[in-house]
């Protein structure tokens, strides 16, 4: 009993310690982009020359690639390689962590790499400078030519260590590109690496192209072409090659997108006269209609977990996106804003749904909640369209039109990104003008 | 039964009487805070001005109109009088001139922008050199009084602020420093529920001896990656500020300190 209350004693008496923790709430931060040093990666000696590829310059070329897809995000600060005072092969042994953080890095990246029977290896590590300590390290091997691709790995596995989110290097964004007067564009469809590089055009210009979509689980993609002025859907393997009609659709057709297990497509096509929205199971190509309104129902897109479709349809006067279960059950208008809205597109992360509004004479692409609440107008322009989301929720690339001349001259159509916050836009360089872009889910999944 | 009664009775009255005397915080009088007034944070120095702290400031606006409203009723009209000399009686247009003068001196609106933001301190000093020979007696009286209320602020002051905790400026002057190396992860979603506790161990200079994350265990788990990135930036941050700014004093009480790091707001905004 008595070693009770000594024991009962004791507790309260140590309460009176546990009040005495001085807590500060820190709530505010420094919002410029993390400085980052990337180191040139070291090129073994042992290394063998590979057809014409320049290995000296490659450890060096892997890191530029690094850099400019880290600037790009708007979240990192690439350090000039001018202020680096440790060589590239030391500091990927062991970095003198104090010589890094003098140059005011927070974080570092080092790398070797070795072609060897004709085999590229390539390694890195990225380091915790404040730590002291390394946070990830990596290898990869591969055939040389792949070197870009390798580079944007290492720049996926980086930005997901430090970030927390899939990265979205590894990615390819298809689009069509132009070429020509206004009123006589030639539109091919094209691929490019996400960050401009190894474009490749991928029908003849012959016929007119539009929408290409990827499929969010491989690299199909789909996109609608006319022949003899009828308008077909096509389904063409990238990494293949072949291609395949899905079906001739009557009248208008507008947009197919895959639902997010690829094995479906959702589009819009006119039947009698009424645009409605339509599935199709593209093992046994059965149609299935999921509205049944007297107005034009458009720009179907389906939520990531396949429950929900978002379209565009003029069953209250103006355009307006609308959100039903993808039985077609359920519908709901979600934007009730000033203007006219379209191209609904939900992102994969499921959290928003970006769109294009109309509204006095400007275009402006913007994001907003599930619900329609929280809209936020990230870009305003002349004409501006068509948003495609990164794999990860975070950028969203579009194309914009400028205003053209009574002949058709001074114009010019690009693609463009920005981030979701809306202060991080650019342009996406391509060889020729494009439109309609459709960014693929990661390469490398 | 009855034996059990009395037990119970016992203990629970033992119970009662240890938690009034070991737990001195059911003492106190309870905390009459003044309403929450939204402030901007700037980056300051390394001490920040007292009056300006948002509860101090009340009080001593109180206080300075209580004195206002003195020096016009009482103080004011003496001090006007002994500037007059009486040996050259005033021609009636100089005696015009006069009054205005006394006008501006009884005026509170004439103490000059910096007396009027000073603390009370040196407000003190002010008031007590303006005064004149003839009102010493009676200002030491005030004086005195006046010191009583003074006394009577600061014990409040006191009470209001974290007894066991930093003063307002010395909480400032840390916070502001980590501000300043803490880099947000920009990435991160703002509906999370994103809290990350730091618990430090500090030398008398503000180097760090210890860091710890009392949440560690939530890093490693799946689906945690958000926690991870922003718990290591918080570490990140200490380390890279250290040493701290801490105050040069009371060095036992904040040997140990606990830093909330919470981003929600910024991401949001």
């Amino acid at each position: 009993m008595k070693k009770f209350f000594i024991i009962f004693l004791l507790n309260i008496f140590t309460i009176n310690k546990a009040y005495a923790l001085i807590e500060v709430d820190i709530t505010r931060g420094n919002l410029d982009p993390l400085p980052v040093a990337v180191s040139p990666l070291h090129v073994d000696i042992k290394s063998e020359n590979y057809k014409d590829l320049k290995i000296k310059e490659l450890g060096s070329n892997i890191s530029k690639i690094i850099e400019n897809n880290f600037k790009a995000t708007g979240l990192f600060n690439p350090l000039k390689k001018e202020a680096f005072v440790q060589k590239p092969d030391i500091a990927h042994l062991k970095p003198r962590f104090e010589d890094w953080r003098l140059i005011k890095a927070q974080a570092l990246i080092t790398g070797k790499l070795l072609i060897k029977d004709g085999k590229l290896k390539v390694e890195f590590r990225l380091w915790d400078l404040a730590a002291a300590k390394e946070m990830t390290a990596l290898a990869f091997t591969t055939t040389p030519s792949n070197w870009r691709r390798v580079a944007h790995i290492i720049s996926d596995k980086i930005y997901e260590r430090l970030t927390g989110e899939e990265g979205y290097f590894d990615t390819r964004i298809i689009y069509v590109a132009e070429n020509g007067p206004k009123n006589q564009r030639v539109k091919k469809l094209a691929i490019m690496d996400q960050d401009g590089a190894n474009t490749k055009y991928l029908t003849l210009g012959n016929e007119l192209v539009l929408t290409p979509r990827f499929n969010p689980t491989n690299q199909m993609v789909t996109y609608m072409s006319y022949f003899r002025n009828m308008p077909r859907v096509y389904l063409l393997d990238i990494e293949t090659g072949t291609q395949e009609v899905v079906g001739n659709f009557p009248g208008m057709t507008f947009a197919p997108r895959f639902s997010p297990d690829g094995k479906k497509i959702v589009m819009s096509f006119a039947k009698d006269g009424n645009s409605d929205i339509y599935t199709m199971e593209l093992e046994t190509r059965i149609v299935e209609r999921i509205t049944d309104h007297s107005s034009i129902d458009t720009s179907p897109s389906f939520s990531p977990d396949g429950k929900f479709i978002a379209f565009n349809s003029d069953r209250s006067g103006l355009q307006q996106i609308y959100v039903m279960r993808s039985d077609g059950t359920g519908v709901k208008r979600v934007t009730f804003g000033k203007g006219i809205y379209g191209t609904p597109v939900w992102s994969p992360r499921g959290d928003l749904i970006a769109f294009t509004k109309m509204h006095k004479g400007k275009f402006y692409i913007g994001v907003m909640r599930t619900d329609g609440t929280g809209e936020r107008l990230l870009t305003e322009n002349y004409y501006q369209e068509a948003p495609s989301w990164s794999p990860n929720g975070r950028v969203l690339v579009f194309y914009r039109e400028t205003k053209a001349g009574t002949k058709g001259e001074g114009f010019t159509a690009k693609l463009w990104s920005i981030d979701i916050t809306g202060y991080n836009e650019r342009q996406v360089l391509t060889k020729t003008d494009a439109s309609d872009p459709s960014w693929s889910s990661l390469l490398s999944k | 039964m009855i034996r059990s009664l009395i037990y119970s009775l016992t203990f629970h009255s033992i119970m009662i009487l240890l938690t009034i005397l070991s737990l001195p915080f059911m003492l106190r009088e309870p905390i009459d805070l003044p309403p929450i007034v939204s402030v901007e944070l700037i980056q300051i120095s390394d001490k920040t001005s007292i009056p300006y702290a948002p509860k101090a400031r009340k009080i001593i606006e109180d206080n300075k109109k209580k004195e206002e409203e003195r020096l016009v009723s009482e103080q004011a009209p003496p001090a006007a009088k002994a500037k007059e000399k009486p040996d050259r009686i005033p021609l009636p247009s100089e005696k015009k001139e006069e009054k205005k003068i006394v006008k501006k001196k009884q005026n509170p609106e004439e103490v000059k922008p910096e007396i009027r933001q000073a603390s009370e301190f040196e407000k003190k000093e002010i008031i007590d050199t303006n005064q004149i020979a003839a009102l010493i007696d009676k200002a030491k009286e005030e004086e005195t009084v006046k010191q009583k209320k003074k006394d009577k602020i600061t014990q409040s002051s006191k009470k209001n602020s974290f007894a066991t905790s930093l003063t307002l400026s010395e909480e400032d002057a840390l916070r502001a420093q980590i501000f300043g190396c803490w880099s947000v992860p920009l990435g991160l979603p703002y509906d999370e529920d994103l809290l990350v506790r730091i618990k430090l161990n500090l030398k008398k200079d503000g180097t760090i001896i210890r860091s710890e994350i009392l949440d560690h265990q939530r890093m490693n788990r799946p689906g945690q990656k958000f926690y991870k990135v922003l718990a290591e930036s918080a570490l990140r941050a200490v380390r890279l500020c250290q040493p701290l700014k801490v105050p040069p004093t009371g060095y036992d009480k904040w040997k140990e300190i606990q830093l909330n790091f919470n981003p929600t707001e910024m991401l949001k905004g």
